[in-house]
């Protein structure tokens, strides 16, 4: 056989082989060194002298084609097998992932530490305090003695000694005040407790406190605080309503009534039809309060807000009662994760 | 506070309608709670006489010829109370009733009846249904009923605050409008009544500091069957009252209409004289309803010769108690001291009208006046002839009205908001506050002095003079301004991480949290916390309620329970709160402890094609909480989730032996499973616990198997030391394992530790990878393979020197716990 038919005989086998295996077969019988193509070039020697130089030209041509070809041939079956091996170990991408069960923090504790964010953003530190106090810190040192009509305000938990279950976190405040110097500004998110329990009352619920106390600080200033705070927390351009109220530890005292944030004031069944959502109570600090905690009210004044947590948590997310937060159905919870 | 509106407009009716006058209290502070129609419209609801009755056939009905103004109607009637003469309602044919109730021309047993005379209660003017109303005179036959009672009419109910006692009353409530409108504020007549008797009572005064003013009066001769008349009856019906007795009537009705409480005895039953006095120990007053208290000296009582007859303020007593056939009275107004009337009706718990304002001060200028209102109106009701007034006072006790300074410069510091001087002279004047001086200050701006009125009990320092005129000048007036301060780089704590880092962590790990009550039922408490002792509550309000937790297993095996009751097939909870432990001796400190527990029960993963649902197991619990723990307190050098390199600063390394920064060790914790428990112990103190609930407590509890908790305290797992830099070695490591049998009895912690003292810091890493047991190794032992990972950070260690180290190795472990090398 010429170099021409070896060639094209060559060239068929490569085409035909259908694996690696195959093709490799091919290459020993062609290129090895018993190969055809090999022989022929061992036969050059057998040629005359001066055909010598074109047959081996010829010869090396053709095996570099050839070698050309099975390298390609070889690269076209690699392509083949990668793909039958992907199409091999496809799955069903529809099939739900693996996965760890889900956690996440209580609607409350969100909503607690939305309002944190907010004010630690704008320089507020933050102070829990203790859920069992005496009767001073509760009531007391915020103006409210014995027997003022305010303490039936405040259905209280009591111990056998005397102490009782915080019924708001301004007891927090007034151990602020105790132990630190104005400027002050923090804020006190915590569990507080009442006897109270019905539809729209647990007697355990959350509030949050704030108190601000520095030079020359105005009933202004805590509407402009409010004012901002309620905006930030619903990222709504809400209207709000300051009402004058009476909290023994404040004066002048406010509350604060909310556009809906639901209805945005047109009236509906969360606002009561009235348009207005009644979300906290504030004031400039008593002075007598002030003076109590060792602050002297000529020289600085403040003002302290209070909202209920429970109360922002619901608004926010539409939760359309408060002993939902309590029960803690794990179906409710993992609604706000 | 309820208050017909009507009313309230003819003390003073400034010209707005009723959505924004209830909209100017709302904004002054007396915020409105509801406004609700005082009736229904009644049309076909007429004035009607009586002018002849007869009784039906059929007996018990009467027939009555009934003037309507149009013409004489026949109708049936049931009323006990049908006579001639009566002036009552009638519903004509085609009237519509409360109810959706149409009245139509009927047969009645054979009599027709063209209408229907109405009682009260068919009406809805009151609960009244014995007879049909009685309109006593004045009303003219034809009238459209609604019309002639008035009843386009709202009763407002506004909800005061403690502070405002001054507007208990239509005369407090219209001097608040009359402020806010600058309308002055029409008072009903006081004049003095002539005594017509010189009937007198004597009244002493013995606890004067309880009550310096008391003024009595006789009026004698009064018929207690009198009928109220329909317009006072309908007053104090809007204003949530009900008719009585006219005598009671008349002394609700000036509480109403002047804020002043009365009490009126039967003066039949009174013996010698009245004494205001503080009650004796062991004194026991029946009160009206038949309750009986016992007093002490800390009650002021109303006295007569035979003892106590009524709580000074708060509730009259049964004895003296004005009967139908009650003929002379009594008539008391008096002032009390706020305090002493608070402290009684909360000790006894009655929260009278009478309680409610004198607690919150009543105007001590007010009896006076009050008296004599109520005289007339008696007198005009029930008949009678007036005695003097007996008057006893005790002038030094009755509050005092300091003069309050206010200064323009502190107001305008506290408002925010610059008030001009005359305008709060315009507001001082409308509150009556009585301008004694009024001048310059040195600081520049002004200083008033004023007198406040004796009904105003909440003027008393600056303070109360600036909430006022911010008040009445309109908190809405007052910009919004955001306070400056300093812009100070603010503290982060290095070397802690908050509480909220710490529960955003275990979230992110899987666990839900839960917020569950502080206040559990004692038996749940007793069987999750035995020999502990938990803070009783002193008045709870349910028994489940009842205990201060001492724990968080509590709360957190209840919502397992609930939600296992709802179908769930696992939970991860966990709650960080307060928990409360008395201190072991009485009157020790109470510890206030924020905890950090967490449950697992049920499935591993969320139910799912992949593979079969596997329960949680022990480990899962204890992978849970060393993860925690490492994310607290740095990663575990030996075995934390990715092996570190050899420490070469011994001061950086975690603590020996194990170089853990926690560990866990044996517990007789009585609530956790025995073979399964474990405390949790940092920097070798216990501040935790982990484990399977005892299965007695699941059973107890109904929560099925297999439920595991762990607790530990938020302080520990807060703590969140600087992570320092330690070189990772160029050098590479060498793992080589090695699998022996030791006693059943030997625990990982003693492999580890006795592995770690043999081997020291050239033990990079270690993993106990299979703990194996068969029929081929004694049942009381059990094969446990170790991967041990060597490094040094200068130079790659070569195969002797490893094989040094293995030798070491096997040779502690057989020395120490008798291991043999498989």
């Amino acid at each position: 056989m010429n170099v021409d038919e070896v060639l094209q005989a060559a060239e068929a086998e490569v085409a035909a082989a259908v694996n690696e295996a195959g093709l490799e077969s091919v290459r020993i019988r062609q290129l090895g060194r018993q190969g055809a193509l090999t022989k022929l070039l061992k036969g050059l020697g057998k040629l005359p002298k001066a055909q010598r130089p074109a047959a081996g030209t010829a010869i090396n041509a053709a095996k570099t084609r050839l070698q050309r070809l099975i390298a390609k041939r070889q690269a076209a079956l690699a392509t083949e097998q990668l793909a039958a091996k992907m199409a091999a170990e496809a799955v069903d991408v529809t099939l739900p992932g693996r996965r760890p069960g889900a956690g996440g923090l209580h609607p409350v504790s969100q909503a607690l530490a939305r309002v944190e964010d907010i004010f630690v953003g704008a320089g507020y530190d933050v102070f829990s305090g203790l859920e069992v106090e005496d009767d001073y810190h509760n009531f007391e040192a915020l103006n409210i003695p014995p027997a003022h009509p305010a303490r039936a305000m405040h259905d209280t938990f009591y111990f056998a000694d005397g102490s009782l279950l915080r019924t708001h976190t301004s007891p927090a405040q007034v151990h602020v005040m105790e132990s630190q110097q104005p400027p002050i500004r923090v804020i006190c998110p915590g569990r507080v407790y009442r006897r109270d329990s019905d539809l729209t009352h647990t007697p355990m619920f959350h509030q949050i406190e704030g108190l601000v106390i520095d030079r020359g600080i105005s009933f202004a200033h805590l509407k402009g605080t409010i004012t901002d705070f309620v905006r930030r927390f619903f990222e709504r351009e809400l209207r709000l309503r300051f009402r004058p109220s009476y909290f023994p530890f404040t004066e002048p005292s406010a509350e604060v009534d909310v556009q809906c944030v639901h209805c945005l004031g047109h009236g509906c069944r969360v606002c009561g039809r009235t348009g207005w959502l009644e979300i906290l109570g504030c004031g400039l600090v008593h002075p007598r309060a002030l003076a109590m905690s060792g602050i002297d009210p000529e020289t600085w004044s403040g003002f302290a807000f209070g909202m209920g947590g429970d109360r922002l948590a619901m608004l926010l997310h539409e939760v359309n009662d408060i002993r939902l937060f309590f029960e803690n159905d794990l179906r409710f919870l993992e609604q706000f994760n | 506070m309820k208050f017909s509106e009507a009313w309230l407009r003819e003390w003073v009716d400034p010209p707005i309608d009723r959505q924004a006058l209830v909209e100017q209290l709302t904004m002054a502070g007396l915020e409105v709670e509801a406004v609700v129609p005082v009736a229904s419209p009644l049309p076909g609801v007429v004035v009607a006489r009586i002018d002849r009755v007869e009784p039906h056939p059929a007996g018990r009905l009467s027939v009555c010829q009934v003037q309507d103004g149009g013409a004489v109607r026949q109708v049936v009637c049931a009323a006990p109370n049908a006579r001639p003469g009566l002036i009552s309602a009638l519903a004509r044919p085609g009237a519509l009733l409360p109810g959706d109730v149409r009245v139509e021309q009927a047969d009645i047993r054979g009599v027709s009846s063209a209408g229907m005379l109405c009682s009260a209660a068919e009406l809805g003017l009151g609960e009244d249904a014995a007879g049909i109303l009685d309109l006593g005179d004045g009303h003219e036959p034809g009238a459209a009923l609604y019309a002639a009672l008035t009843l386009d009419d709202h009763s407002i109910e506004v909800d005061l605050t403690p502070n405002r006692g001054d507007c208990l009353s239509l005369r407090g409530l219209a001097r608040e409008v009359g402020v806010h409108n600058g309308l002055p504020v029409r008072a009903p007549p006081t004049s003095p009544i002539v005594a017509a008797t010189d009937a007198a009572f004597a009244v002493v005064l013995e606890a004067p500091e309880g009550c310096p003013r008391y003024l009595g009066r006789v009026i004698s001769g009064v018929n207690g069957q009198a009928a109220t008349p329909i317009w006072m009856r309908e007053r104090l019906r809007r204003s949530g009252l009900r008719s009585i007795h006219p005598v009671v009537d008349v002394t609700n009705y000036v509480l109403l209409e002047l804020g002043q409480p009365m009490h009126a005895f039967d003066l039949q039953v009174l013996r010698e004289s009245i004494c205001v006095r503080w009650a004796a120990t062991g004194e026991v007053l029946r009160l009206l309803g038949g309750r009986e208290v016992e007093l002490d000296p800390s009650v002021l009582v109303i006295a007569d010769g035979g003892g106590p007859v009524a709580l000074a303020g708060v509730i009259g007593g049964e004895r003296s108690g004005v009967q139908p056939s009650t003929q002379d009275v009594f008539l008391e107004c008096a002032y009390f001291d706020p305090l002493t009337v608070a402290a009684t009706a909360r000790r006894f718990g009655l929260h009278t009208d009478a309680s409610q304002r004198y607690e919150r001060g009543v105007d001590f200028d007010l009896p006076t006046a009050a008296m004599e209102r109520a005289t007339a109106l008696l007198l005009d009701i029930a008949g009678g002839q007036a005695g003097p007034v007996c008057a006893a006072e005790a002038a030094p006790h009755l509050p005092g009205r300091a003069p309050v300074s206010m200064r323009q410069n502190r107001l305008r510091e506290l408002a925010g908001a610059d008030i001009d001087g005359a305008e709060v002279d315009a507001l001082f004047a409308r509150l009556g506050f009585e301008v004694l001086s009024r001048r310059p200050t040195e600081a520049g701006g002004l200083i008033w002095t004023i007198a406040p009125p004796s009904h105003r009990f909440d003027i008393v320092i600056e303070a109360d003079l600036v909430e006022e005129v911010c008040r009445i000048h309109g908190y809405q007036r007052i910009p919004s301004i955001l306070p400056k301060a300093a812009l100070a780089p603010r503290p982060a704590a290095l070397q802690r991480s908050s509480e909220r880092r710490l529960k955003e962590q275990l979230a992110a790990t899987g666990f839900q949290e839960v917020i569950t009550y502080s206040f559990i039922d004692p038996t749940r408490q007793g069987l999750l916390d035995p020999d502990g002792e938990a803070l009783a509550l002193a008045n709870p309000m349910s028994s489940e309620q009842s205990v201060m937790r001492t724990n968080l297993l509590p709360g957190l095996t209840e919502v397992l329970r609930f939600n296992q009751n709802r179908q769930q097939p696992r939970a991860q909870l966990f709650e960080l709160g307060l928990c409360f432990k008395p201190s072991g001796q009485a009157g020790g400190p109470l510890q206030q402890v924020a905890l950090l527990g967490g449950l697992l029960w049920g499935t591993r993963h969320p139910e799912s094609w992949h593979g079969k649902q596997v329960d949680v197991d022990f480990f899962d619990l204890k992978g849970a909480v060393e993860s925690l723990l490492e994310w607290a307190l740095g990663p575990n050098r030996l075995h934390g989730s990715r092996q570190s390199s050899p420490s070469s600063d011994a001061a950086t390394a975690p603590a020996k032996p194990g170089a853990a920064a926690f560990r866990f060790t044996a517990t007789d914790d009585p609530v956790l499973h025995p073979g399964q428990r474990a405390a949790i112990l940092v920097g070798g103190e216990e501040v935790g616990r982990l484990g399977r609930l005892h299965p007695q407590i699941e059973e107890r509890l109904d929560l099925g198997h297999g439920v595991y908790v762990f607790e530990v305290t938020a302080e520990a797992a807060s703590a969140h030391p600087l992570r320092r830099f330690t070189e990772i070695p160029k050098t590479p490591s060498a793992r080589r394992d090695l699998a022996f049998v030791v006693d059943e009895t030997v625990t990982a912690q003693q492999i580890e530790e006795t592995l770690s003292s043999a081997l020291g810091d050239t033990l990079a890493g270690l993993r106990l990878f299979d703990v194996y047991r068969s029929k081929h190794i004694d049942s009381n032992k059990k094969s446990v393979a170790v991967g041990l990972t060597f490094q040094d950070l200068s130079s790659t260690l070569t195969d002797a020197e490893i094989a040094q180290r293995m030798g070491k190795a096997v040779a502690a472990l057989q020395a120490k716990l008798n291991a043999q090398l498989r």
